[in-house]
């Protein structure tokens, strides 16, 4: 992007960078601004022509280059950043005060620290944060221990229930990195009886404890790209087809879908992708009459026998 | 090249409204920047007022004024005070904080507002870690309506928008006053007064349909000083009411019941009974229908038989 709207922004806090920073290598400055070395060179190329009115060398911005590195000097009054707007403020406050009410994510002490600092520095551009509120799920009683564990690099033993089974395990996991994906905690962590990475929603561990053991979750382990969001279709997916009526609306918002079609007067026909179907069965049973699979059909099977079974067990009990 | 033309010009504009403490005249400001029209009036002035709109969009406190009061002709400036970041300085335990902070929002358009800010904050001699402390928390807005939610409350308009209620096959429209929006079990929420009704409603983002429309005045939207929006989202979306209920569940399984057991005693070779409470009578007996055969209420009778009729429509 070369845009003005793009560009000023960048050469006004530009300037004050350089000035910070005499003698920065031209790499350093790329990797802080974000940009490429062509697109840093055409900026201090024009920063170079600009100045006080009379535009004589005196009034212009001076920078050296000597061999990799940059100086400025003689920023002619733009030698502090311009202050935060709006929504700069907001974004920064809203994520510190986040960090500072989530029990076990950080220690809030230098949070509410750097929060102060920052709303102080803000001024009268801190005021619309407060319109905005996040809350996010501290695992209050099992992060600490999580977070003890990455920073010292141990092994974990977990007490897990997977939702899809519903049962309850045990197992040694090499933690990776603590991930928190809308509003949910998640562990990413090598599986010692799975033998292989994966994720662990942190409300679903029932009790941890922080071995004595040195953590080596295997070499060249990639972390996943999570920009996509947790659960990627992987081939093999069972394909399955539900039809909702409008009272089941909500799990089109809460799952993954592949496609939604809407059938009109709030009914939906949805399909999405699945690993096991043990939860899908456990969903349409907890629909009732607001939900219904359509595919695949033995699925569709199952759930009737599952509701046969458990009247069975209703009229016995 | 047009566009770094039309920067440099900018640039300059800016640092000669700061080295002036005079207002100064269009004209003086035509003769000083480079890159006015000097012969085409009436082009001159369209450049102008088209950069000082830019200026402004970018945040860049433009004062207008005039130097006494026997002067008639308004003139621009900018006074450092408005302009600049105040100074400030973190210790490194805060810059690490503010490391984690910054990599919150991972959507638009709090991502890239994080982005600019902290590119200020650096060229304030901020060095904010690169961060590889294995911790991730990141906030997600997928929602559509979510940009434009989040403008009209922080700018203070009034909105228009066409609300799906749970369980209304038809949409509706709703006229409100936001208040603010909130993040809450991953989900966003709208709280505003709704016009229509004369009161405070909490809008879940995913269930406007279409887009919202911000009407009428920035700042006409006045928020009560005592409300506060995250208890109103939890009230309307947690439930806070108990009662009480027995379940005779398989040894090992329904853990999310097991959770918030007041007691599990064993019942048998291989099942157990759960004492525990609920909040909604009918998300209780859906999830209980969800256990299928796992699961079985004993008590009380209307929860069991909730499950029961839901479980009959299941097993024709």
């Amino acid at each position: 992007m070369t845009g003005t709207l793009e560009q000023l922004p960048r050469l006004l806090a530009l300037v004050p960078y350089l000035l910070k920073r005499p003698g920065v290598p031209f790499a350093t400055a790329c990797a802080d601004f974000g940009v490429t070395e062509d697109r840093l060179r055409k900026d201090l190329n024009l920063l170079w022509l600009c100045g006080l009115p009379g535009h004589y060398p005196g009034d212009l911005i001076e920078i050296e280059f000597e061999g990799d590195t940059i100086t400025l000097s003689d920023p002619q009054g733009v030698d502090r950043p311009l202050r935060l707007t709006v929504d700069e403020a907001l974004a920064l406050i809203v994520a510190l005060r986040t960090l500072a009410e989530t029990p076990g994510l950080a220690d809030p002490e230098p949070v509410l620290r750097a929060l102060a600092k920052v709303e102080e520095a803000a001024g009268a551009a801190a005021e619309p944060a407060n319109r905005v509120e996040v809350a996010l799920a501290g695992e209050q009683t099992v992060l600490p221990a999580v977070r003890d564990a990455l920073e010292r690099k141990k092994v974990l033993r977990l007490v897990y229930w997977t939702a899809g089974r519903d049962e309850t395990t045990e197992r040694d996991v090499d933690p990776i990195r603590l991930v928190v994906v809308d509003g949910q905690s998640y562990l990413e962590a090598w599986c010692r009886v799975a033998e292989g990475d994966r994720m662990f929603h942190l409300g679903r561990v029932q009790e941890v404890t922080v071995l004595d053991e040195p953590a080596s979750p295997p070499a060249g382990l990639a972390s996943r790209d999570l920009s996509q969001g947790l659960f990627q279709p992987l081939e093999g997916d069972t394909v399955v087809v539900l039809a909702l009526e409008p009272g089941a609306a909500w799990v089109s918002d809460f799952y993954p879908c592949d496609s939604v079609e809407e059938l009109g007067e709030g009914r939906q026909l949805v399909t999405l992708r699945t690993r096991g179907t043990a939860w899908i069965r456990r969903l349409a049973l907890s629909l009732g009459a607001s939900g219904r699979v359509v595919e695949p059909a033995a699925l569709a099977d199952q759930v009737r026998e599952d509701a046969q079974l458990a009247l069975a067990a209703y009229s016995s009990q | 090249m047009v566009a770094a033309k039309k920067t440099e010009r900018l640039l300059n504009l800016v640092i000669c409204l700061l080295a002036t403490r005079r207002y100064l005249t269009v004209q003086q400001i035509r003769e000083a920047v480079p890159g006015y029209d000097a012969d085409n009036e009436e082009a001159f002035r369209r450049m102008f007022e088209r950069d000082k709109e830019e200026l402004r969009e970018l945040g860049i406190p433009l004062e207008t004024g005039s130097n006494s009061v026997w002067d008639d002709e308004v003139g621009y400036r900018i006074a450092s005070r408005d302009y600049q970041l105040p100074e400030i300085t973190l210790e490194p335990d805060e810059a690490a904080a503010l490391g984690l902070a910054a990599r919150l929002w991972q959507s638009a358009p709090l991502a890239g507002a994080t982005g600019s800010a902290l590119l200020k904050l650096r060229a304030a001699g901020i060095e904010p870690p690169e961060s590889a402390t294995g911790l991730e928390p990141r906030i997600g807005a997928s929602e559509p309506t979510f940009e434009g939610c989040l403008a009209a409350a922080v700018s203070g308009r009034r909105l228009r928008f066409s609300y799906r209620t749970a369980g209304r096959p038809e949409a509706e429209d709703r006229h409100v006053e936001p208040w603010g929006v909130v993040s809450w079990r991953g989900r966003w929420y709208l709280v505003a007064h709704d016009l229509g009704r004369g009161a405070a409603r909490v809008f879940r983002l995913s269930r406007i349909v279409g887009a919202v429309k911000a009407e009428g005045p920035e700042g006409a939207v006045t928020v009560p000083p005592d409300a506060d929006l995250r208890a109103m989202v939890v009230r309307i979306e947690g439930g806070s009411q108990h009662t009480p209920v027995r379940v005779r569940v398989r040894t090992g399984s329904c853990w999310e019941l097991r959770r918030r057991a007041v007691s599990v005693t064993a019942d048998g070779d291989g099942w157990e009974v759960i004492e525990t409470t609920y909040n909604d009578p009918s998300r209780f007996a859906d999830r209980l229908a969800g256990y299928g055969p796992d699961a079985v209420v004993l008590a009380p009778e209307e929860a069991r038989q909730a499950v029961i009729s839901r479980l009959e429509v299941l097993a024709r």
